[in-house]
């Protein structure tokens, strides 16, 4: 009875872990709403949060305030807890299916497709999607941004049916794609003119500032059914941790397992990465601090690394823009100071669990 | 309670590994493959347990062909045990085991699967070591927890691919101990792939002699293992011992060594 013992508890601690990352992001929340130039006393974010959800008609006497709140915070802190949600869990996703605990959006060229994509469509402006309006044509850089990820996986696949689906191939394939669309974006910046080469370089850093409702309309059903999906998996993705050949006598399809959790992980990440730019390290941060919290079964993995994306990138966002107020600093750049200095700390630490 | 294989061929590629293997499997034995390095042995276990798909031939687990059943009730049925420790490096003992459960749950473990679970580490008495890591305990520890997750697995038929071929003496016979166990006491039926013939020739209630893919013979271990057979296959004159203390098989080394001449190799 000892190792039912040592499960239900080991249980009940991971779900423990579960609830108090699930608080904080929601202290961080109210704190990044509150976060900002215009100061708001902390019972009025709520009391505006519950009229604005009861009776959205009480807020037009306080116009400025439901501007600030409702308009501007919360679609950007919606965007940022989204996009932290959707790369950690891509990225965990992604390390379960390849068995590497460095893959991430990154490693396997949709980045850099997505890069591209925006890139072309910053550089070619309307030309290469005329059917969209000219008032629309920040949305050409978010579908062309979109497309040119999911383009990335889609090539990842077609190497697979040619050359199989282990680890190593589909790693290969990931990076070679990756470095192509690299060498795209560079001729484009070398070619286009200041103020475009700005503005790519802008998006490649990455941040919150195409964050308003419509965005988060778009993506919070794709990541919340792309989650669900993936939770769905995380059986299989445990077996997958034996073995492509332990995992297939327990009755998994392997070869299966792999296209449909690549496709959905780059559906969540590309989705967001299409709104925000590249924001790097969070497809590996949120996924390898939840490893340390709550170990390996996915099950519990995949909603941690969850928790933590969405919390690490609320928490970077809100730096972001309130560090050097009223500059604005790249959140992209605020990630890559956290994540250089994580992972130097996880190389000092070496592999230790909180629970086992 | 029967597997029976007929007609089976395997081909990785271009080439044919396996030629139209056919025997069957009964409850309560212990049936070893022998046969040299490259002859087919693991790709015969690999192929049964749903591994590797078979160019030809069928698999039918009582009555019913394999490929018209459901991955996940063929996996009820039939449990593998690899030869490599490769994998799970970053898992807890007590981790490994329950991946075994993985064909009987939806989501959550049951009682009744945890109660298996502790059954499984308590037969090959590792619950002790249930929250180590992997990496944190001996070959022969690890070996025990792949065992006890195909016992955790509950299949009727186990398939284990060369078990003790990391293994020291000691562990090498606590793992055909257990295994004859399984197929003892369990009544399950336990298929070995495995290098040393000693092991074959003690444990085995039946053995099948591949080479190059191919059925060379097949039968009790008197009728397969015999000094014409096991020359013809792996080239090398063995003497077969009994004793009270047990049967053996050792080269003959004077002819072996006449048989295969050292090579010369310029060390640089």
């Amino acid at each position: 009875m000892r190792s039912t013992s040592v499960y239900l508890s080991g249980r009940k601690q991971k779900l423990i872990v579960l609830f108090a990352l699930l608080f904080l992001l929601f202290l961080t929340f109210i704190y990044a709403l509150n976060s900002g130039s215009y100061h708001l006393p902390f019972d009025r974010i709520f009391t505006i949060l519950y009229q604005s959800v009861t009776n959205p008609g009480l807020l037009e006497s306080t116009p400025s305030e439901k501007i600030v709140v409702i308009d501007f915070r919360l679609p950007r802190v919606l965007l940022a807890i989204l996009t932290g949600i959707s790369l950690a869990i891509a990225g965990c996703v992604m390390q379960a299916l390849l068995r590497n605990p460095l893959v991430s959006p990154f490693t396997l060229g949709l980045s850099s497709a997505a890069s591209f994509g925006a890139a072309m469509a910053i550089v070619f402006g309307g030309s290469i999607m005329p059917f969209i309006p000219p008032e629309f044509q920040n949305g050409v850089i978010i579908l062309c941004a979109f497309l040119l990820g999911w383009l990335s996986i889609l090539l990842i696949y077609g190497i697979s049916r040619m050359k199989g689906s282990s680890s190593a191939t589909l790693i290969l394939a990931g990076v070679v794609i990756g470095y192509i669309f690299t060498a795209g974006v560079m001729i484009l910046k070398y070619l286009t003119n200041d103020e475009k080469l700005r503005e790519i370089t802008l998006w490649l850093m990455g941040g919150m500032w195409g964050a308003n409702w419509g965005a988060v309309v778009i993506v919070a059903p794709i990541t919340l059914l792309c989650f669900l999906y993936l939770e769905s998996l995380a059986w299989d993705l445990n077996t997958l941790s034996a073995g492509d050949d332990v995992a297939k006598n327990l009755g998994v399809n392997v070869n299966g397992l792999r296209i449909k959790g690549l496709l959905i992980s780059t559906l969540a990440a590309s989705a967001c990465l299409a709104f925000t730019g590249i924001i790097g390290f969070i497809g590996l941060m949120g996924p390898h601090i939840g490893r340390m919290l709550i170990g390996n079964d996915n099950r519990y993995l995949i909603p941690c690394s969850a928790l933590l994306g969405g919390l690490i990138l609320l928490i970077s966002d809100t730096a972001a823009r309130t560090i050097m107020d009223p500059i604005e600093i790249p959140v992209g750049v605020i990630m890559y100071v956290i994540g250089g200095i994580f992972f130097m700390f996880l190389i000092l630490r070496g592999k230790h669990r909180v629970i086992t | 309670m029967t597997l029976t294989i007929e007609k089976l061929s395997v081909k990785y590629g271009p080439v044919q590994i396996l030629h139209e293997i056919s025997f069957s499997h009964v409850k309560g034995e212990v049936l070893c493959i022998i046969g040299p390095n490259g002859s087919g042995k693991s790709t015969l276990i690999k192929t049964l347990a749903g591994i590797l798909d078979p160019c030809e031939g069928t698999i039918t687990l009582d009555k019913r062909d394999v490929s018209e059943i459901s991955r996940n009730e063929v996996a009820k049925r039939i449990g593998y045990v690899p030869q490599d420790f490769q994998y799970l490096t970053s898992s807890t003992v007590l981790e490994a085991v329950i991946l075994g459960r993985r064909p009987h749950v939806q989501w959550s473990l049951t009682r009744h699967d945890l109660a298996k679970v502790d059954t499984a580490m308590e037969m090959l008495n590792i619950t002790s070591m249930a929250e180590k890591m992997l990496t944190e305990v001996s070959g022969g520890e690890r070996q025990r927890v792949f065992i006890a997750r195909a016992i955790a697995q509950e299949p009727d038929y186990f398939l284990f691919d060369e078990p003790t071929s990391a293994l020291d003496i000691r562990h090498q016979i606590d793992v055909f101990q257990m295994i004859k166990n399984i197929a003892g006491s369990k009544n399950r039926s336990v298929l070995v792939a495995v290098h040393d013939l000693n092991f074959a020739y003690h444990y085995a209630d039946r053995v099948i002699l591949l080479d190059e893919g191919k059925i060379v013979s097949m039968g009790t271990v008197d009728e397969v293992m015999t000094e014409d057979n096991i020359i013809s296959v792996y080239g090398v004159p063995m003497q077969f011992i009994k004793t009270d203390a047990g049967r053996y098989v050792l080269p003959d080394w004077k002819k072996a060594e006449e048989r295969i001449p050292a090579r010369p190799v310029n060390v640089m």
